[in-house]
């Protein structure tokens, strides 16, 4: 008797995993902030809009170095687990071979993305992934501390240095004792990397490799870049940024205990929520560069969505796709996530300025963002993003001046891009 | 294993060997073997799988393409256009060698700490005292959170903003400003061992505990009459018969050691100060592009392991039988 029950029992859960095995899609995704919340508020209207489908996300870690790991071994061996991954801009060249060409199901809407976005998740004529956001960082400051002691916004690295470090003294004076000047993403990690690269881009160092494949990162300027950096550790920055990566540097952030803070624009939402205590308080301008002379630089960053090749129902994955980076979703995503659109029009959306007016301000920073070199570094991206963090970090960490780690890094380039 | 079994009766001498005695080894190899097809499926092909990928260009996107080239990922040479001649490979590669010595460095120390803890835990478990079930049961829960969960614990603990360690120091007057554990490369491998240890002291204390127990209690008490120093009972009766144990319990943890990958993953990813050699090769198998020297550094992981269990066992002289000779 208890057996029948247990094996009509099992019948059931078999009929009923095929049934809605027509469009039970997974999608992955490793976030910072309340990015998993707002994908799941994404996915239930899905849902709601398509009965027939069931979502289901997988979380992951928001460092994008454990993400990349753990796709591609997915990806190697075929899991058809996945349908959908949340894929980093820098991704696309490298694991282009393992996701649906979206050329064809997209051509009626790219046409209302920016082309350069496009361009970035291109890799062989291939569409490898439809674009979710775009990002482009920040240097987030405290207005009311700066009016407090009334000092401009800061344009050049060495004016941030000097005010922050009299902020950071007169707040500890005043009883602050955990206050600091400034946090930044300084993990060896690929957020060092986009980090850095501003720090050398911005000094007029170039950006690592060029897009024609030249090595250009053994340079004064770069070494320099680096070196002032490396000052700031300890002395305006927390020894332990070291081990920052975005959520940390926040954390110090949101608390109240810095007045400056490199990071994405997800944070300009998170810190203005009404459970900040910086609410109100803080304001962002563009990054700032080595002299007057010098051009701000910004990384280029963003998400996107790519369809597995070994996905089970990839007409629905699409449909998906289509959803999550549609008008709609969008705009929601720029009032509720203060996420960069990848819709030229959603910059123009008054709902959009009204709620996050970063945004129509960011549209600027982000088009003349700087690439991280994965196009010319192809499928030998990471290791190279990993030797150039990895010379930085070393530096910042005291282990090597910046001249010597930086011949070290060209030396394991060029034997690297040679290999 | 079959005259491990048997052990504790009299085995009949050889030439006496009973047609049954055969009939109970045939049927041995019978119960043993799903065990071995296990094993040789989920440890044995694995490892050859991986030890044939390190002689080929293998490359994780095409896998199933990957061709035999010799030992080049181990050592090969180039010949520069200047007729000078470079060494590549992974025996040629300092942050291999690096990693090999952060592993050993890893092993060593904290596989002593470990020893030397868990011998006063498991005397002083080994005592009789009200609540000792309880305290037992309790010392172990180090040992059973899964080491993701607890070195998350530790990370945010050693957090150096927000993290209670730095915060108990300064209240402490220990330290005058809150230091960075995990991030400076003087601290970030004291941080790894702290961990470490207190993580898995416990199951050392177990196993030595489990050796505490089977020694007489007449021993004791034959000293205690003859009124000898219980510091001199310890190392004369209690250290000497608890030494099969002890010596078990400690490979079974270098092993352990010698291997380690999450805790580090989790607390220090990617610093140089304590990247191991499963750390490494992980990096070169899935993050980057080099599946091939990848599996070159895991075969000589498992090679020197290896070599250091056998030494371990042949110095050591190990008897598995837990001390029966």
């Amino acid at each position: 008797m208890q057996i029948k029950a247990l094996v009509a029992g099992l019948l059931a859960g078999v009929s009923i995993a095929a049934a809605a095995n027509a469009a039970d899609l997974s999608i992955v995704l490793g976030d910072t902030g309340s990015g998993l919340q707002f994908l799941q508020s994404q996915v239930d209207r899905y849902m709601a809009a398509n009965p027939e489908d069931k979502v289901t996300i997988v979380p992951m870690p928001s460092s994008t170095t454990d993400q990349f790991g753990q796709y591609r071994l997915w990806l190697a061996a075929g899991n058809t687990d996945i349908d959908v991954y949340t894929t980093d801009v820098i991704w696309a060249p490298q694991l282009a071979d393992q996701f649906v060409d979206l050329t064809d199901a997209m051509k009626d809407i790219v046409g209302d993305y920016f082309p350069a976005i496009i361009e970035s998740q291109t890799a062989n004529g291939k569409l490898v992934a439809l674009p979710s956001f775009t990002d482009a960082p920040a240097l987030f400051y405290r207005k009311d501390l700066l009016e407090k002691y009334n000092k401009p916004v800061p344009t050049t690295w060495d004016e941030m240095a000097a005010t922050a470090k009299e902020i950071m003294d007169g707040e500890r004076a005043a009883g602050n004792a955990d206050m600091w000047g400034f946090v930044f993403q300084g993990n060896a990690y690929e957020g060092l990397t986009c980090d850095a690269l501003e720090w050398v881009k911005s000094s007029g160092g170039g950006q690592i490799i060029e897009a024609d494949g030249t090595i250009s990162i053994n340079n004064p300027k770069a070494a320099a870049a680096i070196e002032r950096a490396k000052g700031w550790v300890g002395t305006i920055s927390p020894p332990g940024v070291l081990t920052y990566q975005e959520e940390e540097a926040r954390g110090v952030w949101q608390l109240g205990n810095a007045v400056f803070m490199r990071n994405w624009p997800y944070a300009y939402g998170l810190g203005g929520a009404d459970d900040s205590p910086i609410k109100g308080k803080f304001d962002v301008t563009t990054l700032p560069a080595a002299t007057a002379d010098d051009h701000s630089a910004a990384t280029l960053g963003g998400w996107n969505l790519a369809v597995s090749k070994y996905s089970k129902n990839p007409d629905a994955a699409i449909r998906l796709v289509r959803f999550l980076s549609s008008a709609d979703e969008q705009k929601r995503r720029a009032i509720e996530q203060t996420n960069l659109p990848t819709r030229i029009a959603t910059y123009d959306d008054p709902d959009v300025a009204a709620a996050a007016p970063i945004i129509p301000r960011w549209k600027e920073v982000f088009q003349n963002a700087v690439p991280r070199p994965s196009a010319p570094a192809g499928s030998k991206y990471n290791e190279v993003s990993s030797l150039f963090w990895t010379a930085v970090h070393e530096t910042m960490s005291g282990n090597g001046s910046a001249a010597d780690n930086l011949a070290g890094l060209e030396a394991d380039l060029t034997d690297l891009m040679a290999k | 294993m079959a005259a491990e079994t048997v052990g504790s009766i009299p085995l009949p001498r050889k030439r006496e060997r009973s047609e049954l005695m055969a009939q109970r080894l045939r049927a041995v190899r019978w119960f043993l073997l799903p065990m071995m097809i296990a094993l040789a499926v989920v440890a044995g092909w694995p490892l050859l799988r991986s030890i044939w990928f390190s002689f080929t260009d293998a490359k994780l996107n095409s896998l199933y393409s990957a061709e035999w080239i010799g030992f080049g990922n181990y050592l090969r040479w180039q010949t520069l256009s200047t007729g000078a001649i470079r060494w590549r490979g992974v025996l040629v590669d300092p942050d291999w060698w690096n990693a090999v010595w952060n592993t050993v460095r890893f092993a060593l120390t904290s596989v002593f700490f470990e020893a030397l803890l868990g011998m006063l835990v498991a005397l002083v478990l080994n005592a009789e005292f009200k609540g000792r079930g309880l305290v037992r049961a309790a010392i172990l829960i180090p040992w059973a959170i899964p080491t993701i969960v607890s070195a998350k614990m530790w990370s945010w603990m050693l957090n150096d903003q927000f993290g209670i360690i730095n915060d108990l120091l300064l209240k402490l007057h220990l330290i005058s400003e809150k230091i960075a554990w995990t991030a400076s490369p003087d601290t970030s491998m004291l941080a790894v061992l702290v961990v470490d240890i207190w993580k898995t002291t416990p199951f050392m204390a177990l196993l030595i505990l489990a050796g505490l127990q089977v020694i007489p209690k007449d021993i004791y008490e034959a000293a205690k009459v003859d009124g000898v120093h219980p510091v001199k009972v310890f190392f004369r009766v209690t250290l000497p018969l608890v030494r099969p144990a002890l010596m078990v319990a400690i490979i079974f943890r270098l092993l352990d050691a010698m291997r380690i990958f999450d805790l580090i993953y989790v607390l220090t990813p990617n610093s140089k100060a304590t990247k191991t050699m499963s750390v490494i090769s992980q990096e070169n198998l899935f993050q980057f592009d080099n599946f091939a020297e990848g599996s070159a550094q895991s075969t000589l992981l498992f090679l020197i392991i290896a070599i250091f269990t056998t030494l371990y066992i042949w110095l050591g002289r190990v008897n598995f039988d837990g001390g029966r000779e």
